[in-house]
């Protein structure tokens, strides 16, 4: 039984279709690497496989709040410490090890610290810690590693198989290499063929 | 989503969330009405309930935008979204969060502004009770506003224009309330009319709200 399902998927950004005719699936224990230039719809397919928005055409199938979602924004509030900003995605996700979490990505010293005091390269750990809290199968990561150093990406890389290994799935777009056991899926042959089809919708987009 | 309560209070209460701000302002414009139209009882008498209501109303309104704008900045909309808590749950947390922290303050001033309008004695309590019964009524279209023009950069000004037209039935049995309440008639009749208009926000703004949000974060 494969954790994710996708047959035939085409998305749009704007109203513009991006890509189409992707299919993949991802069993237990596998990742997935997206890759392809810029605008090709990396961004948007994620968003679709994690519900954000509706796949103009195309199946996905998999489970009912499965999906951990991690994009460029990393829900911080400044306000709130380190250890507030996780105990918080925690309490909504349903429960998890915040000091676990802290310690996986090196946040333990910083648990105090208001997130707004935080370097980028922190906060964007802190919004990858919030992964291991939101205990989900299916993690759908877009550039987990910008802003990340060296050491915090082998740490990211060792969190994610981890993950793996627990039987979890990832979906990462992303254009370093993670030294992940990985499928690489380069999109590139899948960018939507300029057609009638392709024109955005107009206003009833909204109400598709 | 005690959780998420908890966490809009807190981010309310610590340094820059506004809390309070709109008490401040409710204060202000209540100090200036008198500097206006003059300290004459029989001046300021006929015009405060309508002035009261004005000045929660506009209060209400100064810090509507932030009920989704700073969720939707840092990503926090996207992930709520995905999370196991109902959109329509989590938009009805955030506008009781919203009347907590200024419906509710205004509600506890309103009898001193009262007095600094020379509203008889016999006004307060129906006062406090249209606030009471009318507030969260405020706080929900607005977060049906805030909802629509989430994504819109300075959406504050669009949101007043949405937002404030749907403040009317509110606006007119909360001030004929007060207004019956200072003459010593019956209130009954604008008590249920502003009962059942917050009765059907709670209905059904959830939903709208949701979805709207729905269509913002594509």
């Amino acid at each position: 039984m494969s954790l994710l399902s996708v047959q035939g998927l085409c998305v749009a950004r704007g109203g513009l279709r991006t890509v189409e005719g992707v299919s993949f699936t991802l069993d237990a224990g596998q990742a997935l690497i997206l890759r392809g230039p810029n605008g090709i719809g990396k961004t948007t397919l994620l968003r679709t496989v994690a519900g954000l928005q509706p796949p103009v055409a195309g199946r996905i199938k998999m489970d009912d709040d499965a999906v951990a979602y991690a994009a460029h924004a990393d829900g911080l509030k400044g306000a709130l410490s380190v250890a507030e900003n996780l105990a918080f995605w925690a309490q909504v996700f349903g429960g998890g090890d915040v000091a676990g979490a802290m310690a996986a990505m090196g946040l333990a010293s910083l648990s105090d610290r208001p997130a707004a005091a935080l370097s980028a390269g922190q906060k964007r750990r802190l919004g990858l810690a919030r992964l291991l809290v939101a205990r989900r199968p299916l993690w759908v990561l877009d550039e987990p590693t910008v802003s990340l150093d060296a050491a915090s990406v082998g740490r990211f890389a060792d969190m994610v198989r981890g993950h793996l290994a627990q039987g979890g799935a990832a979906l990462i777009a992303t254009h370093i290499d993670l030294g992940l056991d990985a499928r690489v899926l380069d999109l590139t042959p899948f960018r939507a063929k300029p057609s009638p089809d392709a024109q955005p919708a107009g206003f009833n987009e909204a109400f598709a | 989503m005690i959780a998420l309560l908890r966490r809009d209070l807190t981010l309310a209460v610590r340094a820059g969330g506004g809390f309070g701000l709109g008490v401040a302002f409710f204060l202000i414009l209540c100090a200036l009405v008198p500097f206006g139209v003059g300290p004459d009882t029989t001046a300021l008498q006929p015009i405060a309930p309508g002035i009261l209501w004005l000045g929660a109303l506009l209060a209400c309104l100064l810090s509507l935008d932030r009920i989704f704008a700073l969720d939707h900045e840092d990503g926090s909309l996207d992930l709520l979204a995905t999370s196991p808590l109902p959109l329509e749950g989590a938009v009805a947390v955030k506008a009781l969060a919203h009347w907590i922290t200024t419906g509710l303050p205004l509600i506890l001033a309103a009898p001193l502004f009262g007095i600094l309008l020379h509203l008889p004695g016999q006004a307060i309590p129906p006062l406090l009770v249209s606030l009471l019964l009318g507030t969260p009524a405020l706080s929900m279209l607005g977060a049906f506003g805030a909802a629509i023009t989430v994504g819109l950069r300075r959406g504050g000004l669009l949101l007043s224009l949405l937002v404030l037209p749907l403040y009317i039935p509110t606006l007119i049995f909360g001030t004929e309330m007060i207004r019956r309440g200072q003459e010593g008639g019956a209130t009954a009749t604008p008590l249920l009319f502003l009962a059942g208009i917050t009765a059907g926000t709670l209905a059904v703004i959830p939903f709208a709200a949701a979805a709207a949000l729905r269509v913002n974060l594509r």
